[in-house]
């Protein structure tokens, strides 16, 4: 069967720094995969390749068997794949109604696109909001709201980059609550530095240093690997 | 917990006026002063007023052109009196080798929009920035004003029109009922038919921002990050406001031919395209209404300066630019739309700012998220 996501041997170079070596990823469709790397290991730019915002120097991006690494920055979202960036990315002069229809609308008609945004508000909590300029919510408010724009927009591939950071325990537990149901209708791609959080959602994870996919395994065999808790830990092999 | 059940009224309405900015109701109520203007004012006016009252109503659908594409779009573009001058310069050529005004008045709305596609095609498709977005629109500008002005020789000429130079295009014949050359407009007609379509593209463009055309073009202006991220080509959609706002200022570029009979280079000029951008931020940007406030407000106030030899009209629209930009930043219309909120606050007894620091007191925020999941859950079962 055809994977969802796969690429192959993709490169990026920014100037000297090799920002992606040879990555070689699969995700099977429905599929929830955890991504994890020290700082400056190509998470991010993993994530702007997938979505369009990188033209990879080298190797192909397919999507449900189709290269999609030379398209235009929009064809990505147009195929559904969908992103809530580490900083939520949203039109703060509109109000968080319009920002969810607007998601909704491109694949909607008008009054579907009116039954979507109200019923993926409501799934985030934020229906009571509906009226107010996203850019006056606070942080953690417009992390929901931007959630609720990658659901609106039913893309059968969802990234997350760090979707639980700044959050306490409690609400860690419960995003991962909300992703794991997300799961049922969505395949994702999950960024994060937390590994209880990842514990309590994946059953694989992709380990990404120095551009490179060094390791991918079950959360416990990763975290138990002596090399990965010397690079991304910070601990000594014993 | 209360904080989601019942979002602050600064969140949850972003005040009286505003919100009534927003609405159909604002556009009935000025569509209905409109129409009351178009009835009223050439039964009361003079012929001579009404004259001077056509001009502002011609110069306020080239104001609310910009306003449009720089207020919604976001393209602030420094040559919107090129496409101007070539709706009036369309039209003069055209009605002068036709004759008859129907096919001149369609092709002055035609050609700057087409001019427009292949400029807005190389800027948006060529990825450049906004910079040079201003760059390229102020140099087309210089450039048509050099061209035409440099044409009065009698060998320029397109059919049987002579081109002018810096002399102009004297005697354009003005609009006549459609396969009848005799029967032309007159002041009063002239002056019906601006209003009219002063209203007919405010009407369009309300209409155009209430659907998902509109809404991604603000979207765009917004963060055309997103706009991307959620599969819309922010480019089409930039090009589309471009050729959109050539064509309004080629429509009122033609009814300022008709208006004096006359058009010459100077409306291509630098201080023809510096006097739209003075309109828009004194009526305020992102309004329709605002730079139609700001011409007339700004053409007023010029002509009565004009009327005496004290001071330099120039001088005095210097220091109101100056004036608004510093302490009126937003313009007139939303100016009292944020002074009308601000007071209906106080009569609340909810102060706005107060409210929007209680908003992001941390532990509100967790409550917020950890209500959100608890009805997710309870959707979800």
């Amino acid at each position: 069967m055809t994977p969802l996501l796969e690429t192959r041997n993709l490169n990026v170079r920014f100037g000297g720094v090799h920002a992606t070596r040879d990555v070689n990823f699969s995700l099977a469709e429905a599929e929830l995969r955890c991504v994890i790397g020290p700082n400056g290991a190509g998470k991010s730019t993993f994530f702007k390749l997938l979505t369009g915002q990188v033209k990879p120097t080298s190797g192909h991006i397919l999507f449900r068997g189709q290269d999609i690494s030379g398209m235009r920055p929009h064809h990505p979202g147009r195929l559904g794949i969908g992103i809530k960036t580490q900083v939520p990315s949203l039109f703060n002069g509109l109000s968080v109604w319009e920002n969810v229809w607007l998601a909704a609308r491109r694949i909607n008609t008008p009054r579907q696109a009116e039954r979507v945004t109200r019923a993926t508000l409501e799934r985030v909590g934020m229906l009571a909001y509906r009226e107010a300029t996203v850019g006056l919510l606070a942080h953690g408010q417009r992390q929901w709201v931007e959630l609720a724009v990658v659901i609106a927009a039913d893309p059968p591939l969802i990234l997350l980059d760090e979707p639980a950071a700044g959050m306490s325990d409690a609400e860690v537990a419960r995003t991962a609550e909300l992703i794991r149901d997300i799961n049922r209708q969505h395949a994702l791609v999950v960024v994060e530095h937390d590994m209880s959080f990842i514990r309590m959602i994946a059953k694989k994870v992709t380990v990404l240093h120095q551009g490179a996919i060094i390791k991918e395994d079950t959360p416990d065999r990763v975290m138990s690997d002596p090399l990965i808790q010397q690079i991304y830990l910070g601990k000594k092999p014993q | 917990m209360k904080v989601l059940n019942e979002p602050s009224a600064r969140l949850q309405s972003p005040g009286p006026l505003q919100r009534f900015s927003q609405s159909w109701k604002s556009a009935a109520l000025t569509l209905a002063i409109g129409l009351v203007l178009l009835f009223c004012l050439p039964r009361v006016l003079d012929d001579f007023t009404l004259v001077q009252a056509t001009i502002y109503v011609v110069m306020s659908i080239l104001a609310v052109s910009l306003g449009f594409i720089w207020g919604y779009g976001g393209i602030l573009c420094f040559g919107q009196s090129a496409f101007f001058g070539l709706g009036a310069y369309t039209y003069a050529i055209a009605v002068t080798n036709l004759g008859d005004s129907t096919v001149p008045f369609v092709l002055a709305i035609v050609v700057p929009a087409v001019f427009a596609a292949a400029l807005g095609y190389i800027i948006f498709y060529g990825r450049l920035s906004d910079v040079y977005m201003g760059v390229i629109t102020l140099t087309v500008t210089l450039i048509l004003f050099n061209l035409i002005n440099s044409t009065a020789g009698p060998e320029w000429k397109i059919g049987v029109a002579p081109l002018g130079g810096f002399n102009g295009i004297p005697n354009i014949a003005p609009l006549n009922m459609p396969g009848n050359v005799d029967d032309v407009i007159g002041p009063r007609g002239l002056f019906e038919l601006s209003l009219g379509m002063l209203l007919l593209v405010y009407l369009l463009l309300r209409a155009l921002l209430a659907v998902k055309l509109g809404r991604v073009i603000v979207a765009s202006k917004e963060n055309e990050q997103r706009v991307l991220l959620l599969g819309y080509d922010a480019r089409a959609y930039k090009l589309f406001t471009f050729v959109l706002g050539a064509a309004i200022a080629g429509l009122a570029g033609c009814l300022y031919a008709n208006w004096g009979a006359f058009t010459s280079p100077t409306i291509f000029g630098l201080a023809q395209s510096a006097q739209i951008i003075i309109w828009v931020i004194v009526g305020g940007l992102g309004t329709l209404v605002g730079p139609i406030v700001g011409c007339v407000a700004i053409q007023w106030l010029t002509s009565q300066i004009g009327t005496q030899q004290v001071i330099n009209s120039n001088l005095v629209l210097g220091a109101i630019l100056v004036i608004f930009v510093l302490l009126v930043p937003k313009g007139i219309v939303p100016g009292c739309g944020s002074v009308g909120a601000a007071m209906a606050a106080r009569m609340r007894r909810r102060p706005v700012v107060a409210d929007q620091h209680k908003l992001h007191k941390p532990s509100d925020e967790i409550e917020a998220n950890t209500l959100a999941i608890d009805s997710h859950r309870e959707t979800s079962q």
